[in-house]
């Protein structure tokens, strides 16, 4: 904008609010005295161009598929290819899962997503005490190879690329996956999917761990090393900022943390001796998609810039590949209610659409049960649907970033990043996130803004539909997944079986082979590999990591 | 405070690490004047009883999102009979379907909370609802 235009438009502005917008004020006053979003960055009253004068189109917009990338990181985006569409399931045996599955794929699904139990997700086996009432509930019971073949019976692996929300245990997981292609005699370099891995996340919020941060970041690297090596097309971590958000965090915080993780996992790749290029572009993202639209749309497209410049500019990376943020999106599950339930399925359309007006690359949409338990069938369909419906009917997917160009858009852009470089800058400065984590530092931070979120319901400044604003006395309950009680008992019998029929010998010096490689520091991932396959279970493995590191206990905050 | 403080455990149950609720509820109670003690996650039935006795609570708050409720509650409540500590209030909150509730009630948990109950809802029951188990000892 040249500079006397500008200023012209600054007293048109100034003049617009003294002269139209108090008269106006006068008879209809505002709803509020400030409007902010979800996440309490304030918001104007109008954006024009003068929120956006030192923007560069060229250097800060520029066009998709080219760096910075803040349009998308295809050139044509959807209207070569939908996004992926990928609904995140398990539950009970992996003969149930496998059932699931495959009516998710003959409903149109496009990728698999396999949620994992509790004890599963720890690193204990299923009759394990601490399981007690945890198994098959909130995702599959797995313990060994068996249950990983039962899983994917009758799904070619090459034919799907899988999704695997694992993380203390990935290493462990991704053998079993690995082990499954080997017997359906599918070779590595045709398989594809994701592993999530992001054990930083897992001490800042999700909380499913094994042993302390250190140790774990090292199985991480051994993890990135030997999957960059031997299987091209797998995505080894999945950067994740779902879980972050989800414990409360606000979207700068979901950003600005999950890409100081993602700086974190790029370093432990090149401490381990490889090129950036060699392993970067396979590294992926997860974000969670709230329900506060443009902020969102903001957050997604910031994201993209700032990953583009931390890799260019920071790891000096050549390959533009590994400048992309590619993400997975889910809609936000702490926004939905238990209150009138079916308003949950107009949260999840509108987060739908914030996630691909954003650029997502796969997408899972919630189901309207999800705040009572897992999603039956019904309502997994509904959360389908309304995806193929964003793609199919609206019209949204036909010309790419159709907001970018909006004042406001580009002006809360800017925002966010600023904002979340800020969270980086003060990261980098404790030593980066492995020390902050440590300190406690981002947990903090969440458990703040959780609460001044929560202060702020209170206060009635936000609002929840049928929580603290138009609330029903009568609620109409909607059917529930119960999960057979019987599941607990028959995945311990099929275990216990397995320990018994399996090659004790072999079994016994696997795992003493992977306690000797852990020992002295050589890569893991073979060994683990070879454990099961000689149907070592989940919980021998993980116990032998707990034998040469440790538990890990978090210092209590409040 | 003018009358004793009252002492109250929140505790997570189970293995799921969702500690959002958990921590809202316990700064909320700790703002309300109550002394709070949160336990941290993953904690087992014996963890939690073992901690309400030695720290002397009057009310323990369960939060668990894992679906395991229905096998770990009753145990909290038997382990809390077999230690004489059955006067302890014990609330909980989390994600409980509604058919599990009457349940959880008959082995003894006084209140259920549903997702989206405001904390003046949860601050006003306890209030109401939990009171100093026993007189100090002296001394």
């Amino acid at each position: 904008m040249e500079e006397r235009e500008g200023e012209q438009l600054m007293a048109e502005t100034e003049r617009w609010e003294r002269e139209t917008v108090r008269r106006w004020i006068e008879q209809v006053p505002e709803r509020a005295e400030r409007f902010s979003t979800i996440s309490d960055l304030e918001i104007k009253r109008l954006y024009g161009p003068w929120d956006i004068a030192g923007t560069d189109y060229l250097r800060d917009i520029g066009y998709p598929g080219e760096y910075p990338f803040t349009r998308g990181i295809h050139a044509t985006m959807y209207r070569g290819r939908l996004w992926t569409m990928r609904q995140f399931a398990g539950f009970g045996t992996a003969e149930d899962t496998n059932r699931r599955f495959r009516y998710l794929l003959e409903q149109g699904q496009t990728g698999l997503s396999v949620a994992f139990d509790m004890p599963t997700l720890m690193g204990y086996d299923s009759d394990h005490p601490r399981a007690l009432g945890e198994v098959g509930r909130e995702g599959v019971a797995v313990d060994t190879l068996e249950d990983m073949k039962i899983l994917f019976d009758g799904i070619p692996l090459d034919q799907v690329t899988t999704s695997m929300t694992i993380n203390g245990p990935a290493a462990v997981l991704l053998a079993m996956y690995v082990a499954v292609a080997e017997e359906q005699g599918i070779p590595l370099d045709r398989i594809g999917g994701t592993t999530q891995t992001d054990i930083l996340k897992e001490f800042i919020a999700q909380k499913e761990w094994i042993v302390p941060p250190r140790p774990s970041m090292r199985i991480v690297q051994d993890m990135l090393v030997w999957s960059t090596r031997n299987l091209p097309k797998w995505n080894p971590i999945s950067i994740s900022g779902y879980h972050i958000r989800e414990a409360g965090a606000t979207a700068v915080q979901e950003l600005a943390f999950t890409l100081a993780d993602g700086i974190a996992y790029v370093q432990a790749g090149i401490e381990a001796g490889m090129d950036v290029d060699e392993f970067a572009p396979r590294l992926s993202f997860f974000f969670d998609c709230h329900i506060d639209f443009f902020e969102e749309i903001a957050k997604f497209r910031a994201a993209r810039r700032m990953w583009a410049k931390i890799m260019r500019e920071r790891f000096q990376a050549k390959n533009p590949r590994s400048w992309w943020l590619r993400f997975h999106t889910q809609t936000a599950g702490v926004s939905l209610t238990a209150q009138q339930p079916l308003n949950n399925i107009a949260r999840v359309a509108i987060q739908a659409l914030a996630a691909v007006l954003g650029g997502t690359q796969s997408l899972h949409t919630n189901s309207m049960d999800e705040t009572y338990a897992l999603p039956t069938e019904e309502a997994v369909t509904v959360a389908l649907r309304t995806q193929q419906i964003i793609a199919y009917e609206t019209g949204v997917a036909n010309t790419i970033d159709p907001l970018g160009g909006s004042y406001f858009v580009e002006a809360l852009t800017n925002k966010v990043e600023e904002e979340a470089w800020r969270y980086i800058h003060r990261i980098d400065e404790m030593g980066g996130m492995l020390a902050a984590v440590e300190m406690g530092y981002p947990q903090r931070e969440i458990a703040e803004a959780s609460y001044r979120y929560q202060q702020q319901l209170e206060r009635r400044e936000k609002f929840i539909v049928g929580v603290n604003i138009f609330r029903s006395e009568e609620e109409v309950p909607i059917p529930i997944l119960k999960i057979d009680p019987d599941v607990e008992r028959r995945q311990v019998e099929r275990l216990r079986r397995i320990r018994s029929n399996r090659n004790a010998r072999r079994a016994e010096s696997a795992l003493k082979d992977l306690r000797h490689a852990l020992e002295v520091g050589e890569n893991c991932m073979p060994y683990i590999l070879e454990a099961v396959k000689a149907y070592c279970t989940l919980g021998e493995i993980c116990d032998v990591l707990r034998a040469v590191f440790g538990e890990y206990r978090e210092p209590v905050i409040i | 405070m003018a009358e004793p403080k009252i002492r109250i455990l929140i505790a997570k149950p189970g293995l799921d690490g969702h500690d959002r609720g958990a921590k809202v509820v316990a700064r909320a109670l700790r703002d309300a004047g109550y002394e709070v003690i949160y336990t941290g996650l993953h904690q087992t039935p014996e963890m939690i009883v073992n901690a309400a006795i030695q720290e002397d609570v009057d009310a323990i708050g369960l939060s668990i999102l894992s679906g395991a409720h229905n096998a770990l509650f009753p145990r909290i409540m038997q382990l809390l009979r077999e230690k004489g500590a059955e006067d302890i209030v014990v609330f909980a909150g989390g994600i409980i379907p509604d058919d599990d509730v009457p349940g959880l009630e008959a082995c003894g948990i006084r209140k259920i909370f549903k997702p989206g109950t405001s904390l003046e809802e949860i601050i006003a029951w306890v209030r109401e609802n939990v009171k100093p188990r026993r007189v100090p000892a002296e001394g």
